[in-house]
């Protein structure tokens, strides 16, 4: 039995009937392929000689999609590749059960059964899908049987300035819904005022009470003041054991760029290289275009390489992007430019 | 391949470029390309293949161009000059704005076309290249409308010819061709043999753009067309190439009274401090060394690493060398094109299988068959190997590391180019410590290879003289309005008797801070007019200039302050004003006039003005379209030796001295032959006013004996030629040796031109952001 078989069986033992449903869950979650990282003591020496040159990392970030160039069906097949890494998300004050199935119901049939069809691809599904605590027992209901996993934004979403001990309660009773994923926030004044070993002690403790749940921990990059910042508060979240980091609750004025992207990619690299486990990363908000899902998709296979061009490695925070990809895939098969409502909403 | 199969392996596929457009360019012109001359194309030849250096296959049929052809091209230039000079800078400023727009216009043909002659990916002409050119045509219209105002005081030189490399054709024609045409000059320009095809649609171009008939010409042709080019009936050459023809082209030239700018090899260090943000510097190692396929003078070819992080940055460097993509240019998604020629090939290999020192890694990446070289490192080697000296001009980088700061400065400019440099530090008194100490003519802090028109480009040492871009590079396509006269020759009086001294006073060298006997031992007798000797001259020879130059690289001038340098010339002058009437009447002796006292008076404020100066000839912040300072930094040249004019012999001393002490310079001066008494007496005024051993050095003595030596000399950065034209072709003849400047002097009163002279413009690039 293969060693991706057997983590089958291990995570999702009741959902082994269904074979295809299966690989697609095991296949999204990051610790049914990669040992799981464990973090590492705070290692403050590595962690402060992290250096960020800001007009370096734009010039990069400037050039690359003048590098990288996807066409025809490699751009299809590349659009495909983003959808299975969407988390497809709502995080409204007006969400209801009836808005969160609907968003579920997207999940599973993220593209015309027929565009679907054409490309080869008709079990192609988003990578999870992101909501509040409240609408979890709701989406893992609606999610049923199709394997895609249910992501919950957490710790006092997305200021992080609830009291610890509930936000830590919040993770649990999340987890206790049945939420796999679980999206924390940091405290940016941990960052902010250098209180580095605090925010160290919070990401661990956060871990802890996510269990087997697996972990993305928000940067909110947007806040964090400086590109330097962002690759040291990376490192320290990885150190305390973060399954995945994330640029952003999509809340801030600023949320992923290219710029921050690549600066929390050479930090999941550089963990790799000294510990050899492999840290997940999810950019969210502002990545509304099919053309910049694909910039991303490259900056990720060029700074870590394509094993983390998976679900289980590489989430989108999106919800408009799906509705860009939708139309561009079938202007790829049509040839002809497509419309807003000749794809169904979400 | 299913897209359910891409859908898996992520691969990038291909993202080919048309070149429909381009080969119908090339078809309209019946498949062949040749001189364009007087607004139109002459009829061509297939002479010689040009070809897609990443196929093999024929893109045209080239001509050769013939002395004929070349001398037409000249004679049309030489006719449409006046006119074009005539018509004024607003004018010229239209026609170079069409020009700007036109590219602009035409800009994805001359990209792809760029990348079908040169084998550079299309992401690098597209979007670096053609941009850059465009940018240069926009820069110089504004400085041909502003020509009036600004420059008034300065014109044409008249027909330049222009020869320029392979590496990037279009740009290099844009650096050359809109600084001269903005100024007012014609030019005859000779693409490479390698690269002609975007010269021939700029050509088109010009048509379109109103350029009037005989202003711009093209020549193509081999080594022999430029050659015959730098022989014809021209007023300045200017050169972009390798150091070895850039030589030969300084010899050709010297005597000839044509101006000349050469932009020459390199082998430009890229310096990695501890505390650098290591990913970047590796990422900014791609726009230094792999950057269209290496081939760029002033790539970062030499990595100078801190020991301390040495092998972390070499594993994450290999790293990312493996993730590079070589193949067919026109694919949107290569970094690494093709090598120019197979010959250019040949040569990289040649270089790289010699070596046997350090360890050699090749990019594990697949590369084509053909015209391709894989990105390579070279570690572990030492500035005693052939290939850290020697310019590879390929895909290929040399590592090897430091411990100091210092050391690593010390490494950095142990060669004989001086091009380029690029350092790495987040640390802001690091950054601002190393880069002027760096011998180079454009330093990048915390980036590489950044480039535009308003701030100027061009080496030191064997990489070169001249700047392209801003104002610096104007200086090098104009001249001042009034022409500098040749310097009256004086014979010496002649005469006998016994001097008029009661006691015998011994003149002497002055070297080093000291009064030295000459090497050779031998002294000249001095007379004046009415034939009674004044006194005894040394004659100095080829060891006291060696003397001498050691001295002034020991000097340190070049690190005191403007105030300082200003203090002693001051100094100097209060001295020398004490002894207004000794200096009168030793020269009133010497030379028979009676206007020793005015020339005191004048040598005196011309101390005074260079004083003045020292501390307000200033830099300049440039204005460039991106987040960055760049600054335009004056640095002195470094060491000077002046030839003195016979015709003022205290003026025509202490005016060099002055200006080159104001600028930073050491110098050592060749006094007027037939008047030296008065330098000689001049010494003991720069021994009275603390002016430091070395900064002055005095030789006396016939200048013909000493020309050569100051020529050959490579210590020596600069020979200013203030005696007249024999002795500066002898100076000419020789100056090849170290590319040294050689520069014929301006009116007494041009102080600007002084001052240029005696400084180089060193642009420090500082992007910046946090």
């Amino acid at each position: 039995m293969s060693r991706a078989r057997m983590l089958e069986l291990q995570c999702n033992p009741m959902h082994t009937s269904v074979m295809e449903q299966i690989t697609t869950t095991v296949t999204q979650l990051p610790q049914t392929l990669e040992p799981r990282n464990p973090g590492l003591p705070l290692d403050l020496d590595w962690a402060l000689s992290v250096q960020a040159n800001t007009s370096a990392i734009e010039r990069r970030c400037a050039s690359l999609p003048g590098r990288r160039s996807v066409k025809k069906d490699h751009q299809a097949a590349w659009l495909a590749r983003a959808i299975s890494c969407i988390d497809l998300t709502t995080l409204s004050g007006d969400d209801t059960a009836g808005r969160v199935k609907r968003l579920c119901a997207k999940a599973r049939q993220p593209v015309r059964q027929d565009i679907l069809q054409q490309i080869g691809l008709p079990h192609l599904t988003t990578g999870a899908v992101c909501v509040y605590h409240d609408m979890i027992e709701t989406a893992v209901t609606a999610l049923q049987g199709s394997g895609i996993p249910v992501a919950a934004v957490s710790t006092g979403f997305p200021a992080g300035l609830s009291p610890l001990h509930l936000r830590i309660d919040e993770i649990r009773e999340s987890v206790k819904a049945g939420a796999s994923e679980i999206d924390i926030v940091i405290s940016r004044r941990h960052v902010l005022t250098q209180n580095w070993q605090a925010l160290y002690d919070e990401m661990a403790a956060f871990r802890t009470a996510c269990g087997d749940a697996h972990v993305k921990a928000i940067l909110a990059t947007g806040e964090l003041g400086s590109l330097r910042n962002v690759g040291r508060a990376s490192l320290i979240c990885m150190m305390a054991g973060a399954d995945f980091i994330k640029t952003s609750t999509g809340k801030e004025s600023v949320n992923a760029t290219l710029p921050v992207t690549l600066v929390m990619l050479r930090a999941i690299r550089a963990y790799y290289n000294r510990t050899g486990f492999r840290v997940g990363y999810k950019p969210a908000g502002g990545i509304s275009k099919a053309k910049d899902a694909i910039t991303y998709l490259a900056l990720i296979k060029e700074e870590l390489g394509d094993r983390w061009l998976r679900p289980d490695l590489f989430r989108f925070g999106a919800s408009s992007l799906l509705g860009d990809i939708e139309r561009q895939l079938e202007h790829h098969l049509t040839g002809g430019y497509s419309a807003n409502h000749r794809h169904p909403i979400g | 391949m299913p897209i359910e199969t891409i859908f898996d392996t992520m691969e990038y596929g291909t993202a080919p470029e048309d070149r429909g457009i381009a080969l119908q360019w090339i078809a309209n012109h019946g498949g062949l390309i040749g001189p364009y001359v007087n607004g139109a194309f002459a009829p061509a030849r297939d002479d010689l293949a040009i070809r897609n250096p990443a196929t093999g296959e024929k893109l045209a049929g080239m001509t050769l161009c013939t002395k004929d052809e070349v001398t037409e091209a000249v004679q049309s230039a030489r006719a449409a000059q006046p006119d074009w000079q005539k018509a004024g800078g607003p004018a010229r400023a239209r026609v170079l704005y069409a020009l700007a727009r036109l590219m602009q216009k035409h800009a994805r043909l001359l990209a792809v076309t760029e990348s079908l002659d040169n084998g550079k990916p299309i992401r690098e002409s597209r979007d670096i290249d053609i941009p850059l050119a465009i940018r240069h045509f926009y820069h110089h219209a504004g400085h041909a409308q502003l020509m009036p105002s600004a420059l008034s005081d300065r014109v044409a030189l008249g027909v330049c010819g222009q020869i320029i490399p392979w590496n990037f054709p279009l740009l290099m024609l844009a650096w050359k061709i809109a600084p001269a045409l903005a100024m007012g000059n014609t030019v005859v320009l000779k693409p490479a043999e390698y690269t002609p095809m975007t010269a021939m649609i700029f050509a088109d171009i010009c048509s379109q753009a109103g350029v009037p008939p005989g202003v711009v010409n093209i020549v193509t042709g081999d080594g022999s067309t430029g050659a015959a080019l730098v022989d014809a009936s021209v007023d300045k050459i200017a050169f972009t190439g390798s150091t070895s023809v850039g030589r030969q082209i300084q010899e050709a030239t010297a005597g000839s009274g044509k101006s000349l700018t050469l932009e020459l090899g390199g082998k430009s260090p890229y310096i990695v401090f501890d505390d650098a943000d290591i990913d970047s510097a590796v990422e900014g190692l791609v726009d230094a060394i792999w950057f269209n396929q290496g081939q760029v003078c002033c790539a970062g070819s030499r990595l100078l690493i801190h020991e301390a992080i040495a092998d972390d940055f070499h594993n994450r460097l290999k790293a990312r060398m493996d993730k590079l993509r070589i193949g067919d240019p026109l694919d949107k998604s290569i970094d690494v094109g093709a090598i120019v020629d197979p010959i250019q090939l040949q040569q990289i290999q040649a270089l790289v299988q010699a070596n046997t020192a350090g360890q050699t890694y090749h990019a594990q990446t697949p590369v084509p068959e053909g015209c391709f070289y894989p990105p390579t490192l070279i570690t572990g080697l030492h500035p005693a190997d052939t290939l850290m000296q020697e310019e590879i001009f390929g895909p290929v980088l040399v590592s090897t590391t430091f411990r100091t700061p210092a050391e690593a400065v010390e490494i950095a400019n142990n060669s004989k180019y001086g091009l380029a440099a690029t350092l790495w530090t987040e640390n802001i008194n690091l950054a601002l410590e190393i880069a002027p100490k760096l011998v180079a003519g454009v330093v990048w802090v915390n980036a590489t290879n950044l480039f535009d028109a308003a701030a100027g480009f061009g080496g030191t040492r064997e990489s070169g003289f001249g700047r392209e871009g801003g104002w610096e590079g104007l200086q090098a396509y104009s001249k001042p309005r009034q022409p500098l006269p040749e310097p009256a020759q004086v014979t010496p009086f002649t005469g006998q008797g016994a001097a008029a001294d009661d006691i015998d006073r011994t003149a002497k060298l002055f070297i080093g801070g000291k009064q030295a006997r000459p090497d050779g031992g031998y002294s000249q007798a001095i007379f004046g007019p009415k034939g009674q000797l004044l006194g005894h001259a040394p004659i100095a020879n080829r060891k006291d200039i060696r003397n001498a130059v050691q001295a002034q690289l020991a000097c340190g001038w070049g690190k005191t302050t403007g105030h300082l340098q200003a203090q002693i010339l001051y100094y100097l002058a209060e001295n020398l004003a004490a002894q207004t009437s000794r200096f009168a009447e030793r020269l009133d002796a010497m030379t028979g006039l009676t206007t020793g006292a005015e020339e005191v008076r004048a040598a005196v404020d011309v101390l005074f003005t260079y004083a003045a100066w020292a501390d307000k000839f200033e830099g300049q912040a440039k204005s460039v379209p991106m987040r960055a300072v760049a600054l335009a930094m004056r640095e002195p040249v470094g060491a000077i030796a002046a030839l003195c004019s016979d015709q003022h012999p205290l003026l025509g001393l202490v005016t060099p001295m002055a200006a080159a002490l104001s600028t930073g310079n050491s110098i050592t001066l060749c006094a007027s032959a037939p008047f030296p008494l008065v330098a000689t007496d001049f010494s003991h005024i720069l021994e009275a006013s603390d002016v430091p051993a070395g900064v002055v050095n005095i030789l006396t003595g016939p200048q013909a004996e000493l020309a050569p030596h100051l020529g050959a000399h490579m210590g020596l950065d600069t020979v200013w030629c203030l005696s007249g034209a024999e002795l500066t072709q002898e100076v000419q003849a020789r100056a090849s040796s170290n590319i040294k400047r050689v520069w014929q002097g301006a009116a007494q009163d041009d102080h600007d031109s002084w001052l240029d002279a005696g400084t180089e413009i060193k642009t420090i690039w500082i992007p910046y952001g946090e």
